[in-house]
């Protein structure tokens, strides 16, 4: 019998793309907190977060009440959705799963809107009302996840669960539109305004509990990679590698379920960054394994969330371009490119 | 029937599917065994039960009846993770591994062994660089699987099972998709594997010419639900094989090891050759032209005798290609 190892030479792609997304994270995040309405030299800014003295009282106001707390908001929703996005794709074998596809962003809409509409509610009025809609941001996700895990017990595709995400989804947004129908002019106003997403409701009193949920849920993502890894052979064979597969897929739904709920709850439902960032993130590094691709995943989300937070920001006027209005420029192109080039794209082969 | 070396043995198995208050039996009262060192080709034709027995024996499937014994105790006394160090399987299926390194893949093996986050050890690196070496596939080591040929592909498969290090290696049609040259090759190092790492290999195929050559023992799924099993020379001398395809337009001849088509013989001729290769052609051009070889050379309508391939005499006018032997027969025959 052969002894020793094989000689693998060492693999320099993965960490000059996790530096490049670690380097353009850190300018994105500058040029957010200098970006806006009103010019503050990039001296000034840093004084401001540092805590020494600031020329105009108004700039440290600005950058500690408005654009610190965004980009930290975009940063960590951008994180969270791209992962919620990988847990699911690997999860149920299909590139296009996204937490907007499996029904699970519309069933927080729905906690949302109940909250909103029915019981009269329009976020951050108080911080009462902001626990309120968070929880029915969490109940209408917890809802979706619900469902899809009782089907799940006895629909083995995962096509077929995908499926039944959206048709989920459907009905979700009638009875939204159903809530829409019969809610006062105001509260209809402040929904639609909250389902444009936006990472600038987030104040930075809110922060630490926004950034505390997410950053737990990312956490817990990673106790999932070695399940996750094998999950790429298909669950056949992640069954014979001593996979528990009910389990590892309730964990899975359970964990993508708590992310996309609490960033629906702070941000509105963001589209297309759960589906895109981890194509970009594999694409990127050439890699499926989760060892590497989660970490880069959480990275890229938070820069192409930067990014558009970046461009949402009108130099020069005091107006924010939705954030959904911006994802889908971006992911659209990314999505056709994917179609177009699958026969030579690795992970589909 | 105990086996020193018997690490897998079914006591009155009964294997199909179950379906509320329906079962269908596949395959019934079975009493296998597999045997370290052994490889044993299940051979039966598609919807005789192959997979259904396979899955059933790899603990993917509850047996109907009887039970499946690993190492003397019950298969459903092991847990899932016990089960993952005793038998490893591969499929057919479908992977979205093309982005994994054929050495990534591999590790994947280790699984059942590894921590938290899947790190590999010391220990681990060296089997999942024995186990490519032992495929014969090191070169590609930090290919992508994407980039493998169909037949590099199944042998980094083959190469992740053995990295599991389970006694017990069970293989679901492993050179389906596959040329004929990898398939000689991937079921030669199955072979040696068997041989040389003391593994028990079950493999279900449909390529009985290979499976014959390289087979220690044949697992024969008959029409009948039931299975004949032995050593495979013993099953053919016997004429065993045969009962793979009863009621079928296909008889199975010994002398080549394999399949061919029943052909209604119209008439026969008497043959004399002393070349045994260019004889077996001869004879494989007149029956599929209807012509069968006298036994016994008053039957004959004509008479051909061959020296060699450009001297065939046919009635005694001689001819100097196969193909102007037949110009000749063919008119006789009408």
């Amino acid at each position: 019998m052969m002894q020793g190892r094989l000689h693998l030479e060492h693999n320099k792609r993965q960490p000059i793309t996790i530096w490049s997304l670690a380097i353009a994270l850190v300018i994105l995040f500058v040029a957010c907190l200098i970006n806006g309405s009103v010019d503050i030299p990039l001296s000034q800014v840093i004084n401001a977060i540092v805590g020494s003295s600031v020329e105009k009282e108004t700039w440290r106001v600005i950058v500690m009440e408005t654009r610190l707390p965004m980009a930290c908001t975009a940063m960590l929703a951008g994180a969270a959705l791209a992962v919620s996005g990988l847990l699911l794709q690997t999860t149920f074998d299909n590139p296009l799963a996204g937490p907007s596809i499996l029904g699970i962003s519309t069933g927080s809409s729905l906690g949302v809107a109940i909250v909103m509409l029915a019981l009269g509610g329009s976020i951050g009025a108080t911080f009462s009302t902001y626990l309120s809609v968070l929880t029915g941001a969490l109940i209408g996700a917890g809802a979706v996840m619900l469902v899809l895990l009782i089907f799940s017990a006895f629909v083995k595709s995962s096509i077929m669960l995908l499926i039944i995400g959206i048709m989920v989804s459907y009905l979700a947004s009638s009875a939204i539109s159903l809530l829409n129908f019969f809610s006062t002019q105001e509260g209809v106003h402040s929904f639609v305004i909250w389902g444009l997403g936006n990472f600038s409701g987030v104040t930075l009193d809110r922060l630490p509990l926004f950034a505390i949920l997410s950053i737990i849920a990312i956490a817990a993502s990673f106790t999932l990679v070695k399940p996750l890894n094998a999950l790429l052979l298909g669950s056949r064979y992640a069954e014979n590698l001593g996979i528990n597969l009910r389990a590892t897929r309730n964990k899975l739904l359970l964990i993508s379920g708590v992310l996309t709920a609490v960033v629906t709850a702070f941000c509105g439902p963001i589209g297309f960054l759960g589906l895109i960032v981890p194509h970009i993130a594999r694409l990127a590094l050439r890699t499926s394994n989760h060892i590497i691709l989660l970490p880069a995943t959480a990275l890229c989300g938070a820069v192409v969330a930067l990014l558009c937070t970046y461009i949402s920001v009108l130099p020069g006027s005091s107006g924010v371009i939705p954030i959904n209005a911006i994802t889908p420029a971006i992911g659209v192109p990314i999505i056709i490119y994917i179609i177009l080039n699958r026969k030579r794209i690795l992970y589909f082969n | 029937m105990s086996h020193p070396s018997n690490i897998l043995s079914t006591s009155r198995l009964a294997v199909g599917y179950r379906n509320g208050n329906n079962t269908t039996t596949v395959l019934s009262n079975l009493d296998l065994s597999l045997r370290k060192g052994e490889l044993v080709c299940l051979l039966g034709a598609n919807g005789a039960g192959k997979s259904t027995l396979l899955r059933t024996l790899s603990g993917v499937q509850q047996p109907l009846e009887g039970s499946v014994h690993i190492d003397g105790k019950d298969l459903n006394s092991y847990s899932k993770k016990q089960i993952s160090r005793l038998i490893s399987i591969v499929y057919t299926d479908r992977t979205l591994a093309g982005a994994l390194t054929v050495y990534e893949l591999v590790s994947l093996g280790r699984h059942p062994y590894t921590g938290f986050l899947g790190r590999l050890d010391d220990e681990d690196h060296r089997i999942v660089s024995e186990s490519i070496i032992a495929m014969g596939i090191s070169h590609k080591a930090q290919d992508y699987v994407a980039n493998l040929s169909d037949g590099e592909r199944q042998k980094a498969m083959i190469a992740r099972a053995l990295a599991q290090e389970a006694p017990i290696i069970i293989l679901d049609e492993p050179t389906a998709f596959l040329d004929v040259a990898s398939r000689v090759e991937t079921m030669q190092q199955l072979q040696s594997l068997a041989l040389e790492k003391n593994k028990a290999i079950l493999l279900s195929s449909h390529d009985i010419n290979q499976s014959l050559a390289l087979a220690s023992r044949l697992w024969l799924l008959r029409n009948d639900h039931t299975i004949i099993e032995g050593v495979t020379e013993d099953l053919v001398l016997a004429g065993k094989i045969d009962s793979l395809f009863e009621n079928r337009q296909v008889t199975f001849n010994p002398l080549i090891g394999d399949f061919m088509a029943s052909h209604n013989t119209i008439a026969v001729a008497s043959l004399q050759c002393d070349d045994p290769i260019l004889r077996q052609w001869i004879t494989n051009a007149l029956q599929r032209n209807g012509i069968g070889i006298a036994t016994n050379p008053k039957d004959a309508f004509i008479a051909i005798k061959a020296n060699t391939p450009s001297s065939i005499i046919v009635n005694n006018i001689e001819h100097t290609s196969i193909e102007s032997m037949l110009t000749i027969i063919h008119p006789l025959l009408k």
